[in-house]
C-alpha cells in the first residue's frame, strides 16, 4: 500500500494523526482553517499557523468505487470505497479516505453498497497513522 | 489597446495516424505532424520563428527545430497542466504574433499514451502535494479523482448514466464517420455501454477516453499573412486561460463549490472578448477525457444554466443537426486521446468545411482544453 509522501507543510497533519488526532491547519491570526496545508493564509497572508483539533465528525460528500486496473495492492482489495468526508467543524475541508468496518479494518471491509452521500461518519485511526472513517450508525 | 480578436489565424494543420501502437518514436511523430502542418499551410520550415507546446511534451524545442529545419526562433513557451494546456498553446502563439514577438508559430503535441506507460502507475515520482492526501486511500487514477466529482454532480442535479451515455454516443457516432478515428469501425450501443465493466463507479469503460499513440500540429500566423497561405484562414477570435481562485486541480475538493471548475473562469474571459455568444456557436469541440466533463463544461461555457448540463444532452442535442454538434471527429473518447490537440484541428476542419461529419455552413467553433485542471479555450471563426 502507498504511504503518504509527506511534505513540509503536511508533516504536522501526519504527526498528529500518528497520535490519533485529526487536526487541521488554521491561521493563527484570522482563525480561518485551510486544507491542504500551505505556508501562508490566503485570507490574511499571515504565516502564523496553529493546528486545530477537530471533532473528527463529518458527512459523506461523495464517494467512488475503483475497479482494476489498479496498483497490485489496491487491485487485491477492489472494488473498495473511497469517500470524501466534509468535516462538521470546517465544511470547506473534505478529506479523502475510506469507510471501513471498524478501526484498523482493511480497505474494502465495508461493502460499497453501504455507502450513502450524507451519511454521518467518524474518524478512527488504523494504527499506522492513517485516518479511516466509520459509520456513526452502522 | 489592440487585442487578440481575429489578429491571427490557424493556416495549417497536420497529424499522424492514430493507433493503440505506432512503431515510430514520439520525436519522429512530432516531426511528421509539424512537417504536415507546414505543408498544409504552404509555409517553409525555415520561416518558423515561434513554438508552443505542453510542459508534458517530451520532444523539446531544440530537437524539433534542428530536425525539421526551423529558422531562428524568437519565441518559445510551454503550458502546464496536461490537457488543460491544449488551447493555450495556440493562445500563446497568437499573443506572440499579435505583439510582434514572432511571425510564424507552430504548436504541437506528440504522445505515445497508447503503447507507453500510464502515468498513474509511477509510484517513484509523485508530487508530494496533493498526492499525500489522496493516493494512500486508493484514489490512484485521474478517473478516480473525477469519479468523486461525478458522483456528487449526479446526486446534486439528477444527472444520469443515460446523460453520460449521450456524450459517449455522440462522440462514437462522429468517429464512425471519420476513417482516421481509432473507433471508426466500432459502433456503440446503449446496451454495450450499460453492461460494460466499471472503471471507477459511477464511471464505466466508455466514460473514459482512449489510450492513443499519435501526434498533431498547427501553424499560426497574422491575419495579414494568412491571406497568402494555401488554406482558407481560421481566425483566432478569442482565447483564454483559466485558473480559478483557490482551485486544486483534478482533486478540486477543498473549495466552496467543487463543481464550478476552471471552465467558468476561462469562459468569462473568452466571452468578454468575443463578438458572439454561446447561442451563436455552430459546433463545439469540448475536452472529453471523461464523459462528465462535457455537461460540466456546457454549464461553464454558458450553453445552459447551473445543473442543466445533463438535461442539455437529451434529445440528440450533441448529434449532427442537434443544438450543439459535439466533437465532430470523435473527440478523445472515440477518435484519439492526444491531450485534446485533435479537438483544435477538428475545429479548423469544420470551419474550412472539410470535416468528415461536416456541420453545414459552420462559421463559429468553441474549442476547449481539459476541464478539472487549469484550462484554456479558443473561439474560432471562418
Amino acid at each position: 500500500m502507498l504511504e503518504p509522501v509527506v511534505d513540509t507543510d503536511g508533516a504536522p497533519f501526519w504527526r498528529y494523526a500518528a497520535l490519533g488526532e485529526l487536526r487541521v491547519q488554521t491561521c493563527a491570526d484570522c482563525r480561518e482553517p485551510r486544507f491542504p496545508p500551505r505556508p501562508c493564509c490566503p485570507h490574511c497572508q499571515s504565516f502564523a499557523t496553529t493546528w486545530r483539533l477537530t471533532s473528527g465528525r463529518g458527512r459523506v460528500w461523495s464517494y467512488a468505487v475503483p475497479h482494476p486496473p489498479l496498483l497490485p495492492d489496491y487491485a487485491a482489495r477492489a472494488p473498495y470505497n473511497v469517500v470524501l468526508v466534509e468535516l462538521d467543524d470546517a465544511p470547506r475541508i473534505r478529506l479523502v479516505g475510506n469507510l471501513v468496518a471498524g478501526a484498523g479494518a482493511p480497505l474494502g471491509s465495508l461493502p460499497a453498497d453501504r455507502v450513502r452521500i450524507g451519511a454521518h461518519v467518524r474518524a478512527v485511526f488504523d494504527g499506522r497513522g492513517l485516518p479511516q472513517w466509520v459509520l456513526e450508525r452502522p | 489597446m489592440a487585442g487578440l480578436k481575429d489578429a491571427t489565424a490557424i493556416v495549417g494543420i497536420g497529424q499522424t495516424s492514430f493507433a493503440k501502437h505506432l512503431p515510430e518514436d514520439e520525436k519522429t511523430l512530432a516531426c511528421r505532424a509539424v512537417v504536415a502542418a507546414l505543408d498544409d499551410a504552404g509555409i517553409a520550415p525555415g520561416e518558423v520563428d515561434a513554438l508552443a507546446s505542453y510542459t508534458m511534451e517530451d520532444t523539446d524545442e531544440v530537437e524539433l527545430a534542428k530536425a525539421v529545419g526551423f529558422g531562428d526562433l524568437t519565441y518559445f513557451g510551454r503550458v502546464p497542466y496536461g490537457g488543460g494546456g491544449s488551447c493555450a498553446t495556440v493562445a500563446h502563439l497568437a499573443t506572440a504574433i499579435a505583439t510582434g514577438q514572432a511571425t510564424v508559430g507552430v504548436a504541437w503535441r506528440s504522445r505515445k499514451r497508447g503503447s507507453g506507460p500510464r502515468p498513474w502507475t509511477n509510484t517513484a515520482v509523485q508530487l508530494p502535494t496533493p498526492a499525500q492526501w489522496t493516493r494512500p486511500f486508493g484514489l490512484l487514477r485521474p478517473v478516480d479523482e473525477i469519479a468523486l466529482l461525478a458522483r456528487r454532480y449526479m446526486h446534486e442535479y439528477g444527472v444520469t448514466r443515460d446523460h453520460l451515455f449521450a456524450v459517449a454516443l455522440a462522440c462514437r457516432n462522429r468517429a464512425n464517420q471519420n476513417p482516421a478515428a481509432v473507433m471508426y469501425d466500432r459502433p456503440l450501443t446503449r446496451e454495450s455501454y450499460m453492461t460494460s465493466r466499471w472503471i471507477s463507479e459511477p464511471l464505466c469503460l466508455y466514460d473514459n477516453c482512449l489510450e492513443t499513440d499519435g501526434a498533431l500540429a498547427c501553424v499560426v500566423v497574422s491575419r495579414e499573412r494568412a491571406r497568402d497561405c494555401a488554406q482558407r484562414p481560421v481566425y483566432v477570435h478569442s482565447a483564454a486561460q483559466g485558473l480559478p481562485a483557490q482551485h486544486h486541480g483534478m482533486v478540486n475538493y477543498w473549495t466552496d463549490d467543487p463543481l464550478t471548475g476552471p471552465a467558468w473562469t476561462a469562459a468569462r474571459h473568452l466571452w468578454k472578448h468575443a463578438d458572439f455568444t454561446p447561442q451563436d456557436v455552430d459546433v463545439a469541440q469540448i475536452y472529453d477525457a471523461f464523459t462528465p466533463l462535457i455537461p460540466l463544461s456546457l454549464e461553464g461555457y454558458g450553453f445552459c444554466g447551473r445543473g442543466e448540463g445533463g438535461a442539455f444532452t437529451e434529445g440528440g442535442a450533441l448529434e449532427t443537426g442537434g443544438r450543439l454538434p459535439l466533437n465532430t471527429g470523435g473527440g478523445g473518447l472515440s477518435e484519439a486521446y492526444v491531450h485534446g490537440f485533435n479537438l483544435i484541428t477538428e475545429g479548423v476542419k469544420q470551419l474550412r468545411g472539410t470535416g468528415t461529419a461536416q456541420v453545414p455552413g459552420a462559421a463559429t467553433c468553441l474549442v476547449t482544453a481539459g476541464e478539472g485542471v487549469p484550462t484554456s479555450a479558443l473561439l474560432l471563426r471562418s
